[in-house]
């Protein structure tokens, strides 16, 4: 349920050092991620449909996107978010 | 005995409708007196014994029911007219706005209403958080729509004035909402529009936020309390309500006799006033309910806020027994695992002794002691009678314990190696709260090993520290395995060692362990048997004409044998500074095989806080008990040295001599000089600006580096013309105690004083002090003082030097106080978050926050300060290996 009207959203935010990689997950792959967490697709942190990123990837509600950020830590951590309609 | 039981799956708050409340009152209140002119209580008024009975003996006429059993019962107050409740108007204003002021529908067309319901059930269901985002969207969106899509009426702008009033502007004008008006609204709300708009008409239809009828507490929510006097004093809520029942009144008797409309309206909104204050006394636009005296009433919204309040001080905070408060005081000589109680509070504080057949004869002489000898026991109970002995009343002490039998509970007075939580507020991190072990000794004061003062931030000049007793074997175990001193050597921050040596124990290092230090065995041996030290002596160092053996020997001794390590000591600085071990100034530690063959021990080696230092790796590699054994015996003969050694200042060692201070005076001259030119092409106007500034701005950037240059040249002379053996610079030098800097503040210069950045500026017109003409930019009119401690300050230099302390204070107060709020608010966010087994972090209701702890999964506490391994550490240790 989109609120407000889309947006135009630059393709140019993909390129920005401080954008990490977004991608969407097929519906395998969805499954595979929550059977390895264990957990229903609600307890994984949420992503609104209005986000720039998720509207330039064109994720619908219910669509789990795998984000790739660089880490101090790990030096790369995978993490996943659910997209949700509001 | 058959009882049902049942498991709460759920808690839900909604909005007392006024049919409860008038269904659940036993008494309603019409009379705003509380007693007869005989003293009992007044029928139909706020004292009513209706309320419940509440003196000793008195039976309630509702329940029948002496004070300890009954509950207390509600009354009501009905109301002439209805009234708003603070609030709950917030919730009325998001409906009014939302919603159409003819047919009360909600303003959007039902196609829409119907699919944002199916939405809105779905996100509660899953994503309650972002329901409420949600609902916010609704409203705002239904409120934007300025006619009604149902009846075509056109909408006005409604202005909420908090608390309590409307207004709607009209094409006529502004015009005052009544609660009757909004209340016919409100009751015309369809319950579908009414959940749209987050509400939830089963448990809190709109209209029952406009009051009807108010609810009156029991007598037991404001008991009054008889004075010494035999005066009854009232609760400030029985204070309100009269007021309340007063005003009532007095609306009712208008209305009744057709008073004039003004008059009317008048004393309804005092009523309104009225009860707002009575929920909240502190809102705004309302007026506050006072006392006679001036006081303002602590009504009910006041006795739920605040550090005080019901959920801060009585549920998040309760007082506890079994706890211990006095202050502390240093022993070096106990362990760091262990902590001083005083023998008087060792009486007081118990443990709960299950006695077993093991040991009843242990539980005998407990008993045999009675309350007042230490080891004793304060109470007996026994499992048979299921009584409780206080053993202060009891006079046979000797037949009582040989009637001891197992499965009794003897209070037993806390004992040697009984474990205790040991706390220091402010408790900022978890190692505030730390499990020693009891030591009973004579004195009033706790006593704690300075080595464990970093954790608590605890100093002795007067800090006050907690002790609590844990009771039950699950919390012993606990507080034993996890929060022993021991345990928590490294911090779970970045894992360097929080507990470690500071100020005399790094002197005491230092000087045991320099290049010149000789000791006789007179010396060694006084030394390790302070330190428990059980085994042989090494090899003396030289033989004669005596026998001699250098104190890297005796550190040695204690360390691991395989140990080996390398570092820069904290004196590898400036002219001592080397970067291998070919150091002719023993500024690099070398450890080799458990042998401290090279360099000094300082804050670098033995220091807390220091990552990857001696104390740190040991820690890490060889084990917590290891690095506590090493602070327990060689730290211990540390401290001895130094007291063997001495270690003092007097004036002479904060003097330095005439040639040198003249080299200052020169360079004082020198910078003046120059100073004095940049004023002069300042006034002429041919000052070099710095890009970006004001003419104004590039002198005063100027003047301040160019004095920052003439401090820093006049420290390197001053620390020059040091002797290294002065104690003063060898406490700066190994990291003891102060710095350079403050050397150069004794010996040479303070320099320029600064307040807020700034070179000091304020106080006069357009100069800092009378003592100046105005307009003075020199160097001494602004804040630059060139005296020192040694040889005192001028009167002028003296006030800028406070004026820049002065500004270290007030920024402590205002750092302490706004990081504390931070802290509160970072721990009560993250306070259930939890690591499960499975390495994610997840919240109480199993939210998934991090799919890997820190995304690498990685302890901090377990690493080199944060690296799971040091690779240059690891082809060190293997290359030396033979
Ligand atoms: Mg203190
Ligand atoms: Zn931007
Ligand atoms: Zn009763
Ligand atoms: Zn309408």
């Amino acid at each position: 349920m989109p609120s407000r009207a889309r947006r135009r959203v630059s393709k140019k935010i993909l390129e920005h050092e401080l954008v990490p990689k977004h991608e969407v997950l097929s519906f395998e792959e969805a499954v595979e991620v929550l059977r390895r967490l264990g957990i229903p697709p609600n307890r994984l942190p949420a992503i609104s449909v209005n986000d720039p990123i998720v509207q330039l990837l064109g994720a619908k509600p219910g669509d789990i996107i795998r984000i790739i950020r660089k880490s101090p830590t790990a030096g790369e951590a995978e993490y996943y978010r659910i997209v949700v309609a509001f | 005995m058959s009882e049902e039981r049942f498991i709460l799956s759920g808690i839900k708050f909604g909005v007392l409708p006024p049919y409860e409340i008038s269904r659940m009152a036993r008494v309603t209140v019409t009379r705003p007196e509380l007693y007869e002119s005989d003293g009992t209580p007044v029928m139909g008024g706020p004292r009513d014994p209706h309320f419940g009975a509440i003196e000793p003996g008195e039976a309630c006429p509702v329940c029948g029911n002496r004070r300890d059993n009954c509950p207390g019962h509600f009354g009501k107050i009905d109301l002439a007219r209805p009234v708003l409740i603070p609030y709950y108007s917030d919730h009325v204003n998001a409906v009014l706005q939302a919603t159409c002021r003819s047919c009360s529908r909600i303003l959007l067309p039902d196609e829409q209403v119907k699919r944002m319901l199916r939405v809105l059930r779905t996100l509660k269901a899953r994503w309650p958080q972002l329901a409420s985002n949600f609902i916010r969207e609704i409203r705002k969106q239904a409120a934007q729509n300025s006619v009604c899509p149902h009846c075509g009426a056109r909408q006005y702008r409604i202005r909420y004035i908090r608390p309590v009033v409307f207004y709607e502007e009209r094409p006529e004008g502004e015009v005052r909402l009544t609660p009757i008006e909004i209340r016919d609204r409100l009751e015309k709300v369809r319950n579908e529009d009414a959940e749209l708009l987050g509400l939830d008409p089963e448990a809190s239809r709109p209209e029952w936020m406009v009051a009807t009828v108010l609810p009156v507490p029991p007598l037991a929510v404001r008991p009054p309390i008889t004075l010494e006097t035999g005066l009854k004093s009232e609760d400030d809520l029985t204070h309100a309500l009269v007021e309340i029942i007063r005003q009532n009144e007095r609306l009712k008797h208008y209305l009744a006799t057709s008073a004039p409309e003004t008059m009317v309206e008048d004393s309804w909104i005092a009523l309104q006033h009225m009860i707002a204050a009575y929920i909240d006394n502190e809102l705004p636009n309302v007026f506050v309910l006072q006392h006679r005296g001036g006081r303002p009433l602590k009504t009910l919204a006041q006795r739920l806020k605040g550090k005080e309040g019901r959920l801060r001080g009585n549920l998040s905070g309760k007082r506890v027994n079994y706890s211990a408060r006095t202050v502390i005081s240093p022993d070096p000589e106990i362990s760091i695992n262990e902590v001083g109680v005083p023998i008087e509070i060792a009486m007081i504080l118990t443990y709960p002794l299950r006695v077993t057949p093991e040991n009843i004869e242990e539980a005998r002489k407990y008993v045999l002691n009675g309350p007042y000898k230490w080891p004793g026991a304060t109470y007996v109970i026994k499992a048979r009678t299921r009584t409780k002995i206080d053993l202060r009343y009891h006079r046979n002490h000797k037949q009582l314990a040989e009637s001891l039998e197992v499965g009794d509970i003897v209070e037993r007075h806390l004992l040697d190696g009984d474990i205790v939580l040991f706390n220091r507020q402010p408790s900022l991190h978890r190692m505030s709260i730390l499990a020693h072990r009891v030591r009973v000794m004579k004195g009033k004061t706790f006593r704690l090993n300075p080595l464990v003062c970093p954790p608590y931030n605890a100093d002795f000049d007067g800090d006050e520290m907690n002790l609590h007793v844990p009771r039950i074997e699950e919390a012993v175990a606990e507080a034993e395995e996890i929060l022993l001193v021991e345990k928590n050597i490294k911090t779970p921050r970045y894992g360097g060692p929080i507990i470690g040596g500071r100020q005399d124990y790094i002197s005491g290092a230092y000087l045991m362990t320099v290049k010149t230090r000789l000791l006789t065995e007179e010396e060694v041996l006084e030394l390790l048997s302070k330190a428990g030290y059980k085994g042989d002596l090494p090899e003396p160092a030289i033989l004669h004409p005596k026998p001699l053996w250098t104190g890297k020997q005796i550190v040695s001794l204690f360390l691991p044998e395989d140990f080996s390590y390398e570092g820069r000591a904290k004196i590898n600085a400036g002219p001592l500074a080397c970067d291998n071990y070919d150091c002719f100034n023993d500024s690099y530690i070398v450890i080799r095989n458990g042998k401290l063959l090279e360099g000094v021990f300082d804050k670098n080696a033995i220091g807390a806080e220091q990552p990857n230092n001696v104390l740190h790796i040991i820690a890490l590699e060889y084990g917590d008990a290891k690095a506590r054994e090493l602070l327990d015996t060689l730290y211990r003969s540390f401290i001895r040295m130094l007291e063997v050694r001495g270690l003092t200042l007097s004036l002479s060692d904060v003097d330095i001599p005439q040639r040198a201070r003249d080299e200052i005076a020169k360079l004082t001259e020198e910078a003046k000089k120059e100073i004095a030119q940049m004023i002069k092409e300042f006034h002429e106007g041919k000052l070099e600006p710095i890009p970006g500034r004001t003419m104004e701005e590039s002198l005063e950037i100027k003047i301040i580096n160019r004095l920052q240059e003439l401090f820093r040249k006049s420290q390197e002379v001053a620390v020059n013309y040091m002797d290294p053996f002065n104690d003063v610079f060898i406490m700066a030098r190994t990291g003891a105690r102060g710095s350079e800097t403050n050397i150069a503040q004794m010996v040479a210069m303070l320099g320029q004083q600064v307040v807020r950045g700034k070179r000091i500026h304020r106080g006069f017109r357009k100069r800092t002090l009378a003592h100046f003409v105005e307009n003075d930019l020199s160097p001494e009119a602004k804040g630059f003082v060139k005296g020192n401690f040694r040889y005192g300050l001028r009167p002028t230099e003296v006030f800028f030097h406070a004026a820049a302390g002065r500004e270290g204070l007030v920024d402590t107060a205002v750092k302490t106080s706004q990081s504390g709020y931070m802290q509160r608010r970072l721990i009560n966010a993250l306070n259930d978050l939890v690591v499960l087994h499975d390495g994610t972090v997840r919240d109480a209701y199993g939210n998934l926050i991090q799919i890997k702890y820190g995304e690498d999964g990685v302890d901090p506490m377990k690493t080199y300060h944060g690296d799971p391994i040091d690779v240059d550490r690891l082809i060190e240790k293997y290359s030396h290996v033979r």
